[in-house]
Order: C-alpha cells, then sequence, then structure tokens
C-alpha cells in the first residue's frame, strides 16, 4: 500500500513538473521571448547572471568554510623527516595554484555577469595580442620551473640510497595481509623463493641459508625513533602498495621486482599518543593498489619506538625457526646446488635496488 | 579516392532532386553511411552507456556514503552480489572498473568523439561526407558489437573485470586472484580489442576527411578551432590504442596460452605458478602509453567544442586563434611523454620519475594558455547565456579546479603521499570527467538544432546545469580534503583504519550530492527526447553563427548542401567585427561583400 501510495504520489510529481514545463513554454510563447535569438531575453539574462554571481560568492564561501572546517582532519600527524619535506612542498604548492584558483575563477565569473548581452551593446573586436600571450606563456613556464626544481630537489633526497645503518625490514605484500621480516642479529635477510612457500614458512624462505637462520617474523613493525629505516618491499602474489600515511611514505610491491623506500621517524608511538590527544593512536600501514576482494582490509599496525625500547623489544625476538623448528625438515636434505642458484637469482635483485 | 567522389556527386543529384526513396528503412537510419546518422547512433549510444556508467556510481556512492547500511532493496537489480544487505566486495570492485571503463572509453571517447567529429568533421569543413562512408559505417558498428560484449560482461556469474580499469596484471591475469579475472576479464579483452579497431577505422577516416575534403578557400588556418581538435585527436587515438591492443593482446597470451609477459614469481591459491621473468610494470608502461594520451583524447575534442560555443556567445572572435591551434598542438605532442606520472611509486627508477615530472609539469603551459585565451574571449563580450554557453563556462571553470591539482600530482615527490587517494580521484574526475561531460553536453545543446531540425528547451536546459554544475562541485571539492588525509582509492570499506575513518559525515554528504546529480540527467534525458519530437523548431542559424554547418538546411539531408558546396572566404571567428551591418560574418561571405568592416590588411582580398 505504502508503496503504491509513494509509486502514485512521484507520478502526481511528474506530472505536475510536466505541466509547469508546458506553461513555462506556452507563456514564453504568448510573451514574445521565443522569437528573440536565444539567450538575449531579459529574464535568462538576469537569471543566469544573478546565478554566476550567486556560484562565485556562495560557492566559494561554502569552499573556504568547509577547507577550514576539515583542516585538522584533512592533515594527518607527520612523523618523518621527508613528510615535512613533502608536506611543506605541498602546501607551497596549493598556495600558488591557490592565488590562480581565485583570480581566474572570479575573472571567469565576474566577466561572465559584467558582460551579459543587451541588445544595444556590441562585444569588443579582440582577436589577439601577442605581448599578452607571450607574457601570459612566460608566467607559468617559470612558475613551473621553480617547482619541478623543488619537486625534483626533493625527490632526489627521498629516494636516494638508504644510509648504511639503516634497520632492515622487509615487507611482503600478499592477498590478504601484510607479513614482515627483519634480518635477526646478523643484519641479512636469508634468500626467499616463492616456489619455497608453504602454509608455515609464508616467506618462502630458503632456512638453508645460514643468513635466514635468525631471521624472525614478528606481528607487527617496530623501528626506533630518528633511526633510517629501510623497508625492503616485495609481494608474492599480485600487485599491493605499502602506504603509511602518517610517514609520507608509498612504495608498491611488485611479484618479481623487489621494491624499496627509506624513511626517519620523528615521533614515537607515545609521543604521538600525546600529540593527538588520543591514546590508542596507532601508526597504519595500508595497501593502495588494488588487489582484490580484500585491499581495503589490509591493515598493519607501526609501532615507533625510543632505542631503548626497541632494543628491548629485539632482544624479546624469537627466530623463525626456533618458533617452527619443522620447517627445516624441507631444507636438510636440500641437495647444497639449489642453494648456489638461488642465491645467484637474489644477487642482481639487490644490485637494481641499490642501483635504485 | 576517385571512386568516393563518384560516389559522392552521385549523391548529390540526389540530394538536389529529392528524391530519397532508392534509401530503405535499414540503409537510412541503421546501417547508415551517412555521418550524421552514425553520428546519432554514437550519441545515443554514448547516452545509454552513460545511464549504466552513471548509475553504477550511485550504487558505489551508497557504499561509500553508508557503509554499515544493509541494502535489501537492491537485491532486486543486483540479485546475488547483495548478501543479507551488504554488497559483495568483489562486486564493489567490479562496479568502479566497470565505471572506469564505461565511462573513459565508451563515453567520452566513442561517445564524444564519435558523435563531434562524425557529425562536424564534414559539416564544418565543406564536405559532402566522410572520405569512406562504408567505414565510417563499420567503425560504429563495430563499436556496436564491443558495446555488446562489454554489456553481457554486467550479467555472467562470475561478474565483469574487477580489477579496477587500468587492469592491472597480475591481478587482471589471475581468476584464482578475483572472480572478475575470469569470464568478466576475457569479455573485457574481447570487448576492448574491438573497441580498438572501432577507433583506428574512425579516427582514419577523420583525419583523411580533414586532410582531403575541404571546401574551396578552407585553409587550414581558416579551419574552426573544433576541427583541429577533432583532427588532432585522431592522431592520438591513432597512434596510441594500437599500444593498448599490444598490451592487450600479450596480457591475452599470459591468461589463455601460458606466457609471462607480465607475469613472475607468484605464489597463489596454495601454489607457486611456473611463470617466471615476466614484469608487471611492462604492462603498466604499456598501458599508460595509451591511457595517458587517452585522457587528452577525451578532453581535446571538449576544448573545440567550448571555444566554438564560448566565441559564438560571447560575440566576439576567440582570442588567440593561432595560440589556441598551438596550445592544442603542444598538448597532443607532450600528451604522448608524460604516461609515466602515473607510475611514479610503481619502483620504477627514481630518475624516470624526475624526468617524467619535468615533462609533466611543462604541460601545464599550454593549459594555462588555453584558459587565459578562453577568459579573454570572454571579456568585453556581449555574452549570451544559451545553456551551451553555460555549459561552457562550467567547463572552463572545472577545467581550472581539476587542472590545477594535476600541477601537484605531476610532482613526483608529493605524489608519494597521494598516489591512489581520493585526491586524484578529484583531480581526474573535474578535469577529463566532469569537464569532459560538460563539453559533451555544451556540444549536444548547441548542435541538437542542426541534428534534430530542433531546439532543446533553454529553460529546462538552465536547470539542469545549475543542478549538475553545483552537484559535480559538492561531490568532488570535498574529495580534495579526504585525499590529502590519504584516504585509498577502490575501498570498500574504510571504518578498520583509524586514519581514514573520520570522515563518515564528509562520505555520506558526497553521496547524496552525487545521487542528485546523478538524478538531475534526468531532466536533460527528458528534454532531449521530447524535444527531438516536440520541441521548437529551428532556423537554419539559430545562435547566429559563423561556421559552415548553419549554411546548410534546417535538417541537411543527405549530402549535407543542396547544389553547390559553399565557398569559404574568412575565418570562422568574424564577430561584431567593427563596421560590419550585424555582429557576425559567416564564413561563406566574401570580403568584396564586406567593404565596410574590412582591416586594412584585408581590403587586398576583396
Amino acid at each position: 500500500m505504502i508503496t503504491f501510495a509513494i509509486g502514485l504520489s512521484i507520478i502526481l510529481l511528474f506530472v505536475i513538473l510536466f505541466l509547469l514545463f508546458r506553461i513555462g513554454t506556452l507563456a514564453s510563447i504568448f510573451r514574445g521571448s521565443t522569437k528573440q535569438a536565444a539567450g538575449t531575453t531579459k529574464t535568462s539574462n538576469r537569471i543566469n547572471g544573478t546565478m554566476m554571481l550567486l556560484f562565485l560568492f556562495v560557492g566559494g564561501a561554502a569552499f573556504a568554510w568547509s577547507f577550514i572546517e576539515s583542516w585538522d582532519e584533512m592533515n594527518q600527524p607527520l612523523a618523518s623527516v621527508h613528510g615535512e619535506w613533502t608536506d611543506s612542498l605541498f602546501w607551497t604548492t596549493m598556495i600558488i595554484i591557490g592565488i590562480v584558483f581565485v583570480i581566474t575563477q572570479i575573472l571567469l565569473f565576474i566577466y561572465s555577469y559584467k558582460y551579459q548581452h543587451k541588445d544595444d551593446k556590441r562585444a569588443y573586436y579582440y582577436p589577439h595580442n601577442n605581448k599578452l600571450e607571450v607574457i601570459w606563456t612566460m608566467i607559468p613556464a617559470v612558475v613551473m620551473a621553480i617547482l619541478v626544481f623543488a619537486g625534483w630537489k626533493t625527490w632526489t633526497n627521498i629516494t636516494s640510497a638508504a644510509p648504511e645503518d639503516a634497520v632492515v625490514v622487509e615487507v611482503m605484500g600478499k592477498q590478504f595481509n601484510w607479513m614482515v621480516r627483519y634480518p635477526g642479529p646478523d643484519g641479512k635477510l636469508g634468500v626467499a623463493k616463492h616456489t619455497l612457500i608453504d602454509a608455515t614458512n609464508e616467506f618462502g624462505v630458503d632456512f638453508s641459508d645460514k643468513n635466514a637462520q635468525d631471521d624472525f617474523m614478528p606481528r607487527e613493525i617496530h623501528v626506533p625513533k630518528g633511526k633510517p629505516v629501510l623497508l625492503k618491499i616485495r609481494s608474492r602474489d599480485v600487485i599491493h602498495s605499502v602506504f603509511m600515511p602518517h610517514f609520507r611514505l608509498k612504495m608498491d610491491a611488485v611479484p618479481g621486482m623487489p621494491t624499496k623506500f627509506w624513511f626517519v621517524p620523528t615521533k614515537t608511538t607515545a609521543e604521538m599518543q600525546n600529540e593527538t590527544g588520543n591514546p590508542d593512536f596507532k601508526y597504519e600501514l595500508a595497501c593502495t593498489e588494488i588487489c582484490g576482494r580484500g585491499h581495503f582490509a589490509m591493515r598493519f599496525i607501526v609501532i615507533v619506538d625510543e632505542q631503548e625500547d626497541y632494543d628491548k623489544w629485539l632482544s624479546e625476538q624469537k627466530p623463525f625457526i626456533e618458533q617452527n623448528p619443522g620447517v627445516m625438515a624441507n631444507f636438510t636434505a636440500e641437495p647444497q646446488k639449489e642453494l648456489v642458484s638461488a642465491k645467484k637469482a637474489e644477487v642482481p635483485a639487490q644490485e637494481v635496488k641499490t642501483e635504485l | 579516392m576517385s571512386s568516393t567522389d563518384i560516389s559522392i556527386n552521385h549523391d548529390v543529384h540526389h540530394a538536389h532532386d529529392d528524391h530519397h526513396h532508392d534509401q530503405n528503412f535499414f540503409e537510412k537510419y541503421i546501417f547508415s553511411q551517412d555521418h550524421k546518422v552514425i553520428a546519432k547512433q554514437f550519441l545515443f549510444t554514448g547516452i545509454f552507456w552513460a545511464i549504466i556508467g552513471g548509475f553504477l556510481s550511485v550504487l558505489f556512492r551508497l557504499q561509500l556514503g553508508w557503509p554499515e547500511a544493509t541494502f535489501t532493496f537492491l537485491e532486486p537489480i543486483l540479485g546475488g552480489w547483495v548478501e543479507n544487505g551488504k554488497i559483495d566486495p568483489e562486486f564493489y570492485l567490479a562496479m568502479v572498473t566497470m565505471h572506469g571503463t564505461i565511462m573513459v572509453f565508451f563515453v567520452l571517447t566513442a561517445g564524444l568523439s564519435g558523435t563531434f567529429s562524425n557529425f562536424l568533421i564534414p559539416l564544418q569543413i565543406g564536405a559532402r561526407d566522410m572520405a569512406s562512408g562504408f567505414m565510417n559505417m563499420l567503425s560504429y558498428w563495430i563499436f556496436f558489437v564491443a558495446s555488446i560484449v562489454m554489456f553481457i560482461s554486467l550479467f555472467i556469474e562470475t561478474g565483469p573485470a574487477g580489477g579496477g580499469w587500468t587492469i592491472y596484471p597480475p591481478l587482471s591475469a589471475l581468476p584464482q586472484a578475483i572472480s572478475g579475472s575470469g569470464m568478466g576479464m576475457t569479455l573485457w579483452l574481447v570487448s576492448m580489442a574491438l573497441f580498438i579497431v572501432s577507433q583506428l577505422l574512425g579516427g582514419v577516416n577523420y583525419i583523411t576527411t580533414v586532410i582531403n575534403l575541404r571546401t574551396k578557400g578552407m585553409s587550414m588556418t581558416k579551419l574552426p578551432l573544433t576541427i583541429w581538435a577533432f583532427t588532432l585527436t585522431a592522431i592520438l587515438g591513432l597512434l596510441s590504442f594500437p599500444v593498448l591492443f599490444s598490451a592487450a593482446l600479450l596480457l591475452i597470451f599470459d591468461r589463455s596460452f601460458g606466457t609471462s609477459f607480465y607475469l613472475s614469481d607468484i605464489y597463489i591459491a596454495g601454489e607457486a605458478l611456473a611463470n617466471t621473468g615476466g614484469s608487471p610494470i611492462l604492462f603498466q608502461h604499456l598501458f599508460w602509453f595509451l591511457g595517458h594520451p587517452e585522457v587528452y583524447i577525451v578532453i581535446l575534442p571538449t576544448f573545440g567544442i567550448v571555444s566554438e560555443v564560448i566565441t559564438t556567445n560571447s560575440r566576439k572572435p576567440i582570442f588567440g586563434y593561432r595560440a589556441m591551434i598551438g596550445s592544442m598542438l603542444g598538448i597532443s605532442v607532450l600528451s604522448f611523454v608524460v604516461w609515466a606520472h602515473h607510475m611514479f611509486v610503481t619502483g620504477m627508477n627514481p630518475f624516470l620519475g624526475s624526468v617524467f615530472m619535468f615533462l609533466t609539469l611543462i604541460i601545464a603551459v599550454p593549459s594555462a594558455v588555453k584558459v587565459f585565451n578562453w577568459l579573454a574571449t570572454l571579456w568585453r563580450g556581449n555574452i549570451r547565456f544559451t545553456t551551451a554557453m553555460l555549459y561552457a563556462i562550467g567547463f572552463v571553470s572545472l577545467f581550472i579546479s581539476g587542472g590545477l591539482t594535476g600541477i601537484i600530482l605531476g610532482n613526483s615527490a608529493l605524489d608519494i603521499q597521494l598516489h591512489d587517494t581520493y585526491f586524484v580521484v578529484a583531480h581526474f574526475h573535474l578535469v577529463m570527467g566532469a569537464a569532459a561531460f560538460f563539453g559533451m553536453f555544451c556540444g549536444v545543446y548547441h548542435w541538437f538544432p542542426k541534428m534534430f531540425g530542433r531546439l532543446m528547451d533553454e529553460k529546462l536546459g538552465a536547470v539542469h546545469f545549475w543542478l549538475t554544475f553545483i552537484a559535480v562541485y559538492l561531490v568532488f571539492m570535498p574529495m580534495h580534503y579526504i585525499g590529502i588525509a590519504g584516504f585509498p582509492r577502490r575501498y570498500y570499506n574504510w571504518t578498520g583504519f583509524e586514519a581514514f575513518n573520520m570522515f563518515t559525515d564528509l562520505n555520506t554528504f558526497i553521496s547524496i550530492a552525487a545521487i542528485i546529480g546523478f538524478g538531475s540527467q534526468f531532466i536533460f534525458l527528458f528534454n532531449f527526447i521530447y524535444s527531438i519530437f516536440r520541441g521548437r523548431r529551428a532556423t537554419e542559424n539559430p545562435w547566429h553563427s559563423n561556421t559552415l554547418e548553419w549554411t546548410t538546411p534546417v535538417l541537411p539531408g543527405h549530402g549535407n548542401w543542396p547544389g553547390e558546396i559553399p565557398a569559404v572566404y574568412r575565418w570562422p571567428y568574424d564577430y561584431s567585427k567593427p563596421g560590419a551591418e550585424v555582429d557576425y560574418i559567416p564564413q561563406t561571405v566574401p570580403f568584396s561583400e564586406t567593404k565596410s568592416s574590412n582591416l586594412p590588411y584585408e581590403r587586398d582580398l576583396e
């Protein structure tokens, strides 16, 4: 019954709208405004001209208000060194484009309003002005050159080779979660191969490799504050993308092509909890490359510690093979040859990474 | 060529004697070789796809606006894709994918270029028809088959393609990864392959026609900007679509024949795949080699349309005609060397990132010149607010708003944080989505009288414009805020993340604005269909415009002009020339008839 009533009222609404439309059409024929060229009638000019101004002022005000209103929310708390560079470059660029935005939009709507049709007026025949055109080609060119230079410097700094003493963390994407591996006390990650992956050994680590013996896989990323951290990123199935919004950090995880990103965290999780006033604040890692059904749920926690807490945490971690002694069974009988070939395969990849 | 000429002369006779009886219904309306009918076919198909694409966006905006709600009322439409009132996450991705594919390719490429290049090129350069009417017909019907294949893919059990419109492998190559990569992806690839064939047939035709069939006196520097835009668009398409074709072909090989072009070291669904040595990045390079020119394929035709409409309705010559052509040429060339700005954070060598940042930001210069020239054209004009003009003004506004953020995204250092967030979504929807749609509406309202011999209702047009314009800004402006906060694209739900869960209200607001925006398109639809049959009858030149198409009869027949094709004497922008009787001088008026208004250098041409 209610559906019927809703349906009926919608139909009635349409009928009324249609009638209004017909009446409007007939009235304009009666007034004779249909004889004038389209867009030259007084009503059309007045209404659309006013709307242009209204749109400019009301729209501009609404934009300004909503921008200020969302300011705190749109600025994610910042916790990395290079994030400060990109944030300041971002807002500098925003100011520049903001100025252009305001000027051009104002001119557009004001001109539209001011130069609306008048019967006794003629437009000004003004086909070109070379001087003017050269000026407004040069100005954007110069501004762009400056922005390119600033962007290029920042970009080169961010993507430069990681310092030797950086804390190395391997991040691997898979459908649909992240996994991390630390190199352990020897500072070297063991060789891994996708053919070695099984339900326990999800990284496909070759545990016959000496470097792999002390590797461990924690449930959260811990990094020390103020120290460079090098993320070695890879994927084992489809493309994922490591995104840590608070560190202004993003890098795709590509199967078959290891990538990397290094950064320096500047605030511990505890400090950030104080600063934001949110005792539950956590640094998060999200996926930003569409990867399937669970793309939206690949959340991982990153914790920034003071150096001593980090060291304490490190000392508590047990190597993977100690926790899962069963995995070694697959490797004891393995012939030494395969290990050599696997190592060979890994070496060029490492080189590529350092070149990057 | 010679055979074409003969058939054209043949048509002339018929047009002249008013004999159309030798064409049956099928030849005239279905398998027609007349460019005007083919243009309308593209337009109708484009509108059909726009409704589907828009409807999909409303569906996924429901999910984003009300992530916790249950949508049992969608069950009659979506069937099994809604379970207990929850939209299936894979179907959500499929909707996003199809929305992108449909809008970019089927609406804003085929629907836009297909309609206006076909309709306007012969009419504005003074030709009887396209260089090859038959190829033109093939172009439409192959597009039609591509449409059918894509449409069918919406209804199959495993769902349509769901890996994003960019179909990055391995996701798109492995059915184990997402169900949309099964049959849905196969149909997507088949459909796109057909689509590319259609585009190439069309493109060759447009270019040939513009080069060979211009009427007497129509030199390249007397061409309306629309024609320049359409020609450059066709050239871009001709050079870039084959690359997408090859990318798709290699993907088909990887999917079906066990090759490893894009696949390497993959362990999925409990087994390690044998593929090795491939590179997913290769696909991205190939895809964006088309993908970036593609966005200019979408926007260039609207540059032309908007320039034409602004100059006509400002009653002023376009400011800097040569600069406008130059900037379009510049944009076209540059559009081929900026593709990797979509790939700054894919692990590509950072040096490449620097190079592509440099090239990308250069493209801002010709774009800025275009905007300044449009503004200068409005300055001291005598502006008629026809609906087309409203849309042209709206276009410039959206193009500025969306284009400026491109300066940020083109900067590789800033792209780190913003890549694949809603900032990108807001940017490209404004600059190439909404703006291109506005250009398309602008064109439809402006050339409707020449297409159907009747006028669309101006009042409804204005209502449609203002509702759409406001809705577009309400949808996409707030998206910037969400994007600056890092909110990622293609997320079914964000409530799991503390970093992104504070924008619930804003997302609901965006969804409401999107629904209003979609709803207001029905005003257009009503106006469009009603006006075809019942609209006010148009005159030959209702907007007092200079270009050639307005010298044809109200409803141009086969062959466009009864009798001889008019010759052209002047550029198309002699509006409000001092000393002239009326404020426009059509291109067909020789200088000898306008002695009072000729400029000094034009006196020699009298």
